[in-house]
């Protein structure tokens, strides 16, 4: 017994050693550079894109739009609960990244806001002051390891995907997700399936509720809906993989420089 | 004589400099003017009209018009150039106005500025919160070749580029129309004619 640890051990640190050996910053920057992120199943994704256009309509649209005017204080309450229960896959991806600190700080933070926050509804943290929280999932330790985003993809329901993103997020229901190891996976009185997926579907509402105007702006003035979905998509995931918003690091310049009008 | 000779020496020196302008400063103002305008009591055809004409002053239609084409602008000859130039700014104009016009009175406030090169300097800017929506970075990239007229050539919503979006919403168009430009210039026409 004590000799397979040993062996798990050593494994494990062997390969975290070689995940940040080849780590290289411009490495993973170019591989998710969202101009070079193939569309190998186009025609599937744009019928999932359909579907889930038609679901907004039919459901996210008109419940985000009843749940944007509720009173701020409400609002934030909400959002600040899944931020903080996101915690719970933030911070095992925070050490697989090599970000020990930062685990332990987001640590901090769902202790503090779980307790004295009232189950998260109040971001306490924030307010004595911890650094902005950025979230973390399985997909962007992938890219951080290394691993290209394969081919872009649409996935029914859940929206915009990669190949790399769509099986990371499988590990949520292999024990990478706490939160659904209380809810669906084991019994524990406590919880129940319901709180795991009303959890999500309140997610999807409160993010569609943020976006409002800026989703439905940009239907309205696309030439190509499903190409500028997928490029923010692509752009968004770049960011949060290099954890910057910071547009003077991710966007080539050659292409400008070219231009001269004056 | 020596008097008139040092006043016209002057008077060349001082009329062949120009004053550039800070693009922190050439932000904030064209901010300003947007915002003043939106907050009017005017109707809503009447403010797009208005800022179409703010667009004209301040943004670098055309060098994003060439940018959004990305390397099929290589290919294109003079008579193609000068007619996806003049489509690019009616289809710009039309969806900048309309997208702006949405808003009433929004609070933006330059808080940074960084130069990138001789050409070009990100200003960063915050949108304040509202009831129904949180605050919102925005970088606007500025085109500084000339510094005493600054041209706004991108706007970086929470980081991600719109020229960017547009540009691979184009190529989308392009590559769905065997890169055919004229299906791009019919979809640009019917774009700003409905």
């Amino acid at each position: 017994m004590f000799k397979k640890i040993i062996v798990i051990l050593i494994t494990t640190f062997t390969l975290v050693a070689n995940v940040h050996a080849g780590s290289d910053g411009e490495l993973v920057l170019k591989k998710n550079e969202p101009s070079k992120i193939k569309d190998c199943s186009e025609t599937f994704n744009k019928a999932s894109f359909a579907l889930n256009q038609g679901l907004d309509k039919i459901i996210f649209k008109p419940v985000s739009s009843v749940y944007r005017v509720l009173p701020s204080p409400v609002k934030t309450g909400v959002s600040n609960s899944l931020n903080n229960l996101s915690n719970v896959v933030t911070i095992p991806n925070n050490i697989l990244q090599g970000e020990f600190a930062l685990a332990g700080l987001n640590t901090g933070r769902f202790l503090i806001n779980t307790t004295v926050g009232v189950l998260g509804l109040i971001d306490v943290a924030t307010y004595l002051g911890f650094n902005e929280y950025i979230k973390e999932d399985y997909g962007q330790s992938l890219a951080v390891a290394g691993v290209g985003p394969g081919c872009y993809l649409v996935l029914p329901v859940l929206g915009p995907s990669t190949m790399r993103d769509t099986v990371a997020s499988l590990t949520n229901f292999v024990g990478g997700d706490a939160w659904y190891n209380v809810t669906v996976r084991n019994d524990t009185h406590y919880f129940s399936d319901v709180d795991y997926y009303s959890s999500k579907v309140t997610g999807g509402v409160d993010f569609r509720a943020k976006n409002f105007d800026s989703i439905e702006n940009l239907e309205k003035n696309s030439l190509d809906f499903y190409a500028s979905v997928k490029s923010l998509y692509l752009q968004d995931r770049q960011q949060r993989i290099l954890n910057s918003k910071k547009i003077i690091e991710t966007q080539d310049d050659s292409d400008w420089e070219e231009i001269e009008t004056q | 004589m020596k008097k008139l000779l040092i006043f016209l020496i002057l008077f060349v020196s001082t009329s062949s400099y120009s004053i550039s302008i800070e693009p922190d400063v050439f932000v904030q103002s064209t901010v300003n003017r947007a915002s003043k305008l939106l907050g009017e009591n005017i109707s809503k055809e009447k403010k797009i009209e208005k800022l179409k004409l703010i667009a004209k002053d301040t943004v670098d239609i055309k060098g994003i018009g060439f940018y959004t084409l990305g390397v099929k602008r290589k290919s294109l000859n003079d008579d193609e150039k000068e007619r996806y130039s003049e489509l690019f700014e009616e289809y710009f104009l039309k969806s900048f106005a309309s997208r702006l016009a949405e808003y009433t009175n929004p609070e933006i406030n330059v808080i940074n500025k960084e130069k990138i090169n001789n050409n070009y300097t990100i200003v960063n800017s915050v949108l304040k919160a509202t009831s129904e929506r949180p605050e919102i970075n925005i970088d606007w990239r500025i085109y500084t070749k000339k510094p005493d007229n600054p041209l706004i050539r991108d706007l970086i919503i929470e980081g991600l580029s719109l020229a960017r979006t547009q540009k691979e919403e184009f190529a989308s168009v392009l590559n769905s129309n065997e890169n055919n430009i004229e299906a791009l210039f019919l979809v640009l026409k019917e774009f700003s004619d409905n």
